[in-house]
């Protein structure tokens, strides 16, 4: 188990540098967009002298790596200061947003996980069967069609012709859970839409290359139910390849549904990055990228060390 | 009972009806005597007098295709219409424009102007308490409009208050405004969206950040780019305004969902209808359709101070070589209007309704061509649909007409991000938008006038300048009509703006939404001021 612990020390430790390689990669996108936060937000209104009391106000005016010090210096003890538009603290614009995408992310995998493993493993059972086909097209249909058109889709038919769930999922903060899991269904049912067919598909893969192999044979021939060779035998080998992919897509739950957000009007971080990207409001760019970040560093760091612990080899190294 | 007196007592009663002095029993009798039938009696009660009066009451859900996570509470930064509807929901302003166009009181209760017009004096209406409770007086008054004045305000609307000299307060109840030059429309302009009347803060500053008003709607939670709360301020001083009891105003920016969610009932109207589809939408009975004819127009200026556009025949030939219809049928599907290249719309007061309409004639085009001294003109027109939605395809609309005339308009498609710091007024030829002003003289002022920062094709002209000031001073009426007709017809002929369409304002309401028609045509949504004239039926 030391190892394991290490390993999550070391991994950490590199990650807190990938961090800081993409806040300086962020800084500079944005310095290199046409236009600054004053422009941005007098747009056509500007006049000369309001931008510059702007930039003035603002600090926009220093030197761009003064001012990336200058935010370094905050972010090091927890400070990631103030949004340049609103003056609100990038804290507390990015915290309830990122709750509600976390809400909708958790939705949508408490869903699609189970769903996407129990078809992965019934299709690589009942391989090359009618079930096995169906489910292939179904998955791959979805997850090869755009998620916004997706989206049109499911509110066309389940709230406008048939008002079964609302079309848009504002949320209000005096709603109950019910309520919430109401109103968010159809956007999660979206994202299951999308990201069912690639764990369904791994698990399938994962599983059917186990099948072949001698031990599983083995176990064939000595007389073991079928049902106790896959859930004995077969599974335990194959969650190493199975957690990384749901990781990876927990992590593209997170950080990749701005569409679906704007299409279901979803008060949620996507939203407010492209938002903040067009205002040039560095402070927020750089805070929700950094989430982002970490929240990929994280999700593999969780998947390794899953394929760890469900694989005896590697927890117990010669 | 002939025909006609019968008609008059209908008429008459549905009137009284509506004015809520006479009850259904009565008006049922009424309308019997007149030989109707109780069914169709009842039913006009139901249909034409019940709707048409204000009700109270109600939760009233607007979806607008504007708002971004970075609108702030500042007035001075206001410029989309979520925050236009939020603040006008708010506060109130000095003046208002009416539906008609024209300027009524508010927290102003009446104004009076010295005889050159440099001299302003407006009494300030006495009750009228902010949502803290607080008293409006004079000092609010003058920190709410010194907030877009001096060097360091970061204020939008500082050029339209520039020409203030002093504002001082006389007596508790009283602003004078002291003007550079005379002023005719300065009432017009403090009733700028900008300029809302909000508190003063001990140093003389504005309170912003509290987001206190004196208006109909308290505000109760403001989340930028997503949502605005807002619920009835019980001490409004209007009674015949603010019928709703709380608001609530999303922001959905995606125009499919908006539509979705008026369709699917979610929200009670929608801004910025999508011209693609609204064929579908209108054949929905539940939701109705409204087209306002406003002062929202498109522009391509040319910059007048660069060659080949330093050339006034150019410029003329540029004008006769669009076909202005074919761009209002195909970019706005019809909704709009075509445009006569000086910015007054059909609806406003002093437009040169008698200036002939500059017509699609590729052979006049060629031949002011040949008096510029060309065979042929090939010119960058760099656009971005960040100047209007279809810009891009007006442009190559806009192409496509200019052929014939042996002018080659090289469309260049520039990126919607930094359009207004990168491309307009840098590039010689682009695509613009203006929401109009309600004054001919504030429009003129802001986009024409020498040496002003937004004048967008560095327009020069000396009489035009002249007729401006002149009538800018002028308060006889039919004056300033012919000083604004002979500056219209300058713009039209010698101006260095193409302005091929007026748009109109196109927005949906379900059936249930009551409204007094006519809508004002200065913004979108009567006048971004829904929230205070409208009400729900049901």
């Amino acid at each position: 188990m030391n190892d394991v612990l290490q390993i999550i020390v070391k991994r950490l430790g590199l990650g807190l540098i990938t961090l800081l390689v993409i806040s300086i990669i962020i800084f500079g996108a944005v310095e290199l967009l046409p236009g600054d936060l004053a422009q941005a937000i007098l747009g056509q209104a500007a006049t000369e002298e309001t931008v510059a009391a702007m930039r003035e106000e603002l600090g926009l005016d220093r030197p761009a790596p003064v001012r990336y010090f200058a935010w370094l210096k905050g972010a090091v003890v927890g400070d990631f200061g103030n949004s340049l538009a609103s003056g609100i603290p990038v804290t507390e614009l990015i915290g309830p947003r990122f709750k509600n995408t976390l809400f909708l992310a958790v939705y949508a995998a408490i869903i699609a996980v189970p769903i996407a493993i129990m078809l992965g493993v019934l299709a690589a059972l009942y391989r090359n069967s009618v079930f096995d086909r169906v489910a292939n097209v179904l998955t791959l249909t979805s997850i090869s069609s755009p998620e916004f058109f997706l989206g049109y889709i499911l509110v066309l038919f389940l709230a406008v012709k048939n008002s079964l769930f609302p079309a848009i999922s504002s949320l209000s903060d005096d709603m109950s859970l019910a309520d919430k899991l109401h109103r968010v269904f159809l956007p999660a049912l979206t994202l299951v839409l999308v990201v069912v067919a690639h764990m369904m598909r791994m698990t399938r893969a994962a599983i059917i290359n186990l099948l072949a192999s001698p031990y599983i044979e083995m176990a064939r021939l000595k007389g073991t139910p079928q049902r106790k060779v896959i859930t004995h035998h077969a599974l335990p080998n194959a969650w190493a390849p199975v957690i990384n992919v749901v990781a990876l897509n927990l992590a593209y739950l997170i950080t990749g549904v701005v569409l679906v957000e704007v299409v279901f009007v979803y008060p949620g971080i996507g939203q407010l990055l492209v938002d903040s990207v067009t205002k040039r409001d560095f402070p927020v760019v750089q805070a929700c990228c950094l989430v982002f970040a970490a929240t990929y560093i994280l999700l593999n760091l969780a998947a390794d060390v899953g394929s760890i612990l469900t694989n005896p080899r590697l927890r117990h190294p010669k | 009972m002939n025909e006609k007196v019968a008609q008059g007592i209908v008429s008459g009663l549905l009137k009284q009806g509506r004015s809520n002095r006479i009850s259904r029993r009565e008006f049922m009798q009424g309308m019997i005597a007149t030989g109707m039938t109780v069914a169709s009696a009842s039913s006009l009660w139901s249909t034409q007098v019940m709707a048409q009066s204000p009700k109270k009451g109600g939760h009233f859900r607007v979806a607008k295709g504007h708002g971004g996570t970075t609108d702030t509470l500042d007035p001075g930064h206001h410029e989309n219409g979520f925050t236009i509807a939020m603040v006008q929901g708010v506060n109130n302003y000095l003046t208002e424009v009416d539906a008609a166009g024209g300027v009524v009181p508010e927290i102003a209760e009446s104004w009076e102007a010295s005889e050159d017009a440099s001299t302003w004096t407006f009494k300030i209406r006495e009750g009228v308490t902010f949502h803290n409770g607080k008293d409006l007086t004079a000092e609010d008054v003058i920190a709410s409009i010194n907030h877009h004045r001096g060097e360091a305000t970061q204020s939008a609307a500082k050029p339209i208050l520039a020409d203030i000299s002093e504002i001082k307060a006389d007596g508790s109840h009283t602003v004078v405004v002291s003007l550079n030059g005379g002023n005719a429309d300065f009432p017009f302009i403090v009733s700028d969206y900008h300029i809302p009347i909000k508190p003063a803060n001990a140093d003389g500053t504005m309170d912003w950040e509290s987001g206190v008003g004196c208006g109909a709607y308290v505000m109760k939670k403001f989340d930028p780019g997503v949502r605005l709360d807002l619920e009835k301020n019980p001490d409004y001083w209007k009674s015949d305004r603010g019928h709703f009891d709380s608001i609530e105003q999303i922001a959905i920016t995606d125009p499919a969902s908006r539509t979705n969610a008026l369709v699917s009932g979610e929200a009670d109207a929608i801004d910025r209808v999508d011209l693609k589809t609204v064929g579908l939408l209108s054949r929905n009975s539940a939701i109705k359709i409204h087209q306002v004819q406003g002062t929202l127009h498109y522009t391509f200026p040319m910059n007048m101070g660069v060659a080949p556009f330093d050339n006034v025949d150019v410029r003329r030939a540029l004008k006769h070589a669009i076909n202005r219809q074919e761009i209002v049928d195909k970019v706005l599907q019809g909704y709009g209007s075509i445009g006569n290249d000086h910015p007054i719309g059909p609806g406003q007061q002093f437009y040169a309704k008698d200036l002939p309409q500059t017509p699609y004639d590729p052979d006049k085009a060629k031949a002011f061509l040949k008096s510029a001294g060309m065979d042929s003109l090939t010119v960058d027109f760099n656009v971005a649909d960040a100047a209007f939605a279809g810009a891009v395809d007006a442009a190559v609309l806009y192409a496509e007409h200019a052929k014939p005339a042996g002018i080659n308009i090289n469309v260049v498609r520039e990126p919607n991000d930094g359009y207004w710091g990168n491309v307009w007024m840098k590039k010689p030829f682009v695509a613009s938008y203006w929401s109009g002003r309600p004054t001919v003289d504030w429009m003129f002022a802001t986009a024409y006038a020498s040496g002003v920062p937004w004048n967008e094709s560095f327009f020069e002209h000396e009489r035009f300048n002249e007729l401006l000031v002149l009538g800018r001073a002028e308060l006889d009426e039919a004056k300033r009509g012919e000083i604004y007709y002979e500056a219209q017809k300058i713009m039209n002929d010698e101006g260095a703006s193409v302005v091929p369409m007026f748009a109109a304002y196109v927005f949906a309401t379900s059936d249930k939404v009551g409204y007094a028609e006519p809508f004002s045509s200065v913004w979108d949504m009567d006048g971004e001021r829904a929230f205070e004239r409208w009400w729900l039926n049901s």
